[in-house]
């Protein structure tokens, strides 16, 4: 081998940004769809925009096999301890996108039973407009969310870890 | 040693928690099953995990402002809601609304129930293991969600009817983009039935599961195609016309086993008539306005006026205010219509004040899932699915 | 057309029962005491209208009516077509009144759900719990004196927090 050929052939990069870059293309989302949301995100995975062009259409029905929670749909009082649970099962890095107005404020729902947004109990990392967001809004967060995977860094988790 | 039928073989009653997030709860239903091995023995349902409160808030909200929250009930086909709670808050005004406006409605209600079939298909398909239905399915429906954003600006949360009419017109040539997707109907129908009608398991997974006798589907309230299914020749358009159905021909949809293949059937068939009303209403659309008479003092007055006059904006404040805007008199009406799911029924009570004093959904997703412990019965554990996809189960509409 | 004959029939049959007979938009509507639905609802089903499309209630805190509460039974006939409301009312000090799970199964539900939302039980009912609300859940939502906003249900869990931290990272 010579020495232009290493030159070409061989990156140098950190772990960091290595492991990074292969989260953020391959995010799998849980979907944790309630309402007219979730049948606009089914348009996200439909044909018109495949997500799987972003390398997130690995849909994990399973908490412990997926690394991004999409809140989509109002939260009532009784699925919130639902929703908690969901969260704490999944293995950590996790992010969570808060996909429309009822998740991420309670949208048009100002009721009793209506959680005014996901984010007071759960901490959101992208907030989606819209009611309901168009597909090309979800993209637009999952786009967002995979610049804030980015810069997650090793020194937070050993730290941190179990606190 | 295999075990031979005729010995039961001795196991242990389990409980299944079933939901209530899994892929094939439609969202967020909950059923607590006790098993036999793979027979359910048992299925109770739990629902209101997306109670929201709805008629609570209908109670602060005034008659136009509540339409935007109908689209929030049955997420798969809101225009029908939209029109169903226009019809009856003019049922209770006494509001009589233009013939262009009730065609329109007509229109996009068959559109929606299109929509709505051509998804509950899909996703029953999927359910049981077939994507390929549901991507046809979705691209069709993905069509004619551009007709809705070409007509109502938006894909979903149309909030396209005002009591009293239209929130706009129809665009020009909006006739072309829908006659081009009605044509398309047809295409996508019948891939979708070369797919699975004949095919060996889709037959296995639905025939002669979760039967319905026309006996338990009036004891348990069922309507629409759920009831059309088990032999009911009861369609609500036909029966007792709202918005001019009566000036439409189509054949209303009937099978006689009330399985699940059945219900399959019934919707595919509810599609082509749909087409056909659709057709019909753009052939003898009629020209004139698609809001009441401003001067009545129940309708918002144009945008242009708004923007563009100093009376057209102090009427639009006048009828927004907290004090002053259209008031009913005081009374209730009820009016029943045909969506896509069965007789979706809005119960508007009036004391004669601008916010209604109670308003109730007769949801027909509540009627149709509460048969679902009697049709689980006996059945196995891969049938609930099966069975909760033909039921069509829309939880917004069913918790409110 | 069978409600003109039906609605007389009640009222010979259960003229102390019937309070009030009215019509509004072209709707009938019967008002009677609730202890006796069960009789009058059982009268219409046997003559025809064969169909329970919709139970719910009111509260008539403000509204004014019979008693402080009605029950409003919303009969179909697939017959005729023809639909007819019955309100039946019961006092606020004792909200109950007999169940019509007997005569449809399709009451089981929806009187459950009045009993979520309303409070008021109904006797002989199989299986009276709260259907829309969670199980600890206190009061009746809707009923008038209940605040839309609720009694701080809505505000009532736990914060949750990511296990790396964030805050840093960012």
């Amino acid at each position: 081998m010579q020495p232009d050929d290493i030159k070409s052939n061989i990156l140098t990069t950190t772990l960091e940004s290595a492991v990074n870059w292969g989260r953020k293309h391959s995010l799998w989302p849980m979907p944790f769809g309630t309402a007219c949301c979730g049948i606009e995100f089914m348009a996200v995975l439909a044909a018109r925009t495949d997500i799987a062009r972003f390398g997130a259409e690995a849909i994990r029905f399973s908490p412990r096999q997926s690394d991004l929670l999409i809140v989509a749909g109002r939260i009532s009082i009784k699925m919130m301890p639902v929703l908690i649970r969901i969260y704490e099962q999944m293995p950590e890095p996790k992010w969570v996108i808060a996909m429309g107005a009822c998740a991420s404020t309670g949208g048009v729902f100002d009721t009793y039973s209506v959680i005014q947004g996901v984010d007071k109990f759960i901490p959101v990392d992208v907030y989606v407009p819209g009611c309901p967001p168009r597909p090309e809004g979800v993209v637009e967060g999952l786009i967002k969310l995979q610049k804030l995977v980015e810069t997650e860094k090793f020194s937070d988790y050993s730290t941190t870890r179990g606190k | 040693m295999v075990q031979g039928a005729d010995q039961p073989m001795d196991t242990e009653r389990m409980v299944l928690n079933f939901g209530p997030q899994h892929p094939s709860t439609h969202g967020t239903l909950r059923i607590i099953m006790e098993l036999e091995g793979e027979t359910v023995i048992k299925g109770t349902p739990e629902i209101g995990y997306l109670h929201s409160g709805f008629e609570k808030l209908g109670e602060y909200l005034d008659y136009n402002q509540y339409i935007t929250i109908t689209d929030r009930m049955n997420y798969l086909s809101p225009l029908c809601n939209n029109v169903a709670y226009a019809l009856t808050a003019e049922k209770l005004m006494g509001l009589e609304v233009s013939k262009r406006t009730e065609y329109i409605r007509v229109l996009m209600c068959e559109l929606s129930r299109i929509a709505d079939h051509i998804l509950n298909v899909g996703m029953l398909a999927v359910d049981l293991g077939a994507l390929t239905a549901f991507l046809y399915g979705f691209q069709l429906r993905e069509d004619i969600y551009d007709l809705f954003e070409i007509a109502t600006g938006t894909r979903l949360t149309t909030s396209y009817t005002l009591v009293g009419g239209l929130m706009r017109d129809i665009p020009d040539k909006f006739d072309e983009a829908v006659i081009k997707v009605l044509d398309n109907v047809d295409v996508v129908a019948r891939d979708i039935e070369t797919l699975l009608n004949k095919n060996r398991i889709w037959q296995d997974r639905t025939k002669d599961i979760g039967i319905i006798s026309k006996e338990d589907a009036i004891s348990y309230g069922l309507s629409g195609p759920m009831a059309r299914a088990s032999g009911i020749d009861w369609d609500i358009r036909v029966q007792e016309p709202y918005s001019r159905y009566e000036e439409f021909d189509f054949d209303v949809a009937i099978a006689l086993n009330g399985d699940v293949f059945d219900r399959y059937l019934v919707r595919m068939e509810e599609m082509r008539q749909s087409v056909k009303i659709c057709r019909q209403a753009l052939d003898k659309m009629p020209a004139g306005d698609v809001m009441v008479d401003p001067d009545l003092g129940f309708s918002l007055p144009p945008k242009d006026e708004v923007y563009n006059s100093i009376e057209g904006l102090i009427y639009h404040f006048e009828i927004t205010m907290r004090n002053r805007g259209m008031t009913p008199p005081i009374g209730e009406a009820y009016v029943a219509t045909e969506s896509p799911n069965g007789e979706l029924g809005f119960y508007i009570v009036s004391d004669g004040g601008r916010v209604p004093y109670r308003v109730r959904t007769r949801p027909p997703s509540l009627m149709n899932y509460s048969i679902f412990p009697k049709l689980i019965e006996g059945h196995m554990l891969s049938d609930a699915p099966a069975i909760i996809g033909s039921t069509n189960v829309i939880a917004g509409e069913l918790d409110r | 057309m069978l409600l003109p004959k039906i609605i007389t029939k009640v009222q010979d049959k259960f003229p102390s029962v019937t309070l009030d007979t009215t019509q509004f938009a072209g709707e009938d509507i019967i008002h009677i005491q609730g202890s006796y639905n069960l009789d009058v609802l059982k009268l219409f089903r046997d003559n025809g209208f064969n169909f329970l499309a919709d139970i719910t209630a009111i509260d008539n805190l403000t509204l004014g009516g019979f008693e402080r509460f009605a029950v409003v039974y919303h009969l179909l006939s697939h017959e005729t077509a023809e639909r007819v409301t019955i309100k039946a009312y019961v006092p606020e000090d004792q909200p109950e009144l007999p169940s019509a799970e007997s005569l449809w199964k399709t009451a089981d539900w929806q009187e459950r759900e009045i009993y979520d939302l309303f409070g008021i039980s109904f006797k002989g009912h199989p299986n009276l719990i709260r259907i829309m609300n969670p199980d600890d859940f206190q009061g009746h939502p809707l009923r008038k004196d209940y605040p839309r906003l609720g009694r701080k249900e809505r505000d009532d869990f736990p914060v949750v927090k990511r296990g790396i931290n964030k805050e840093a990272a960012q």
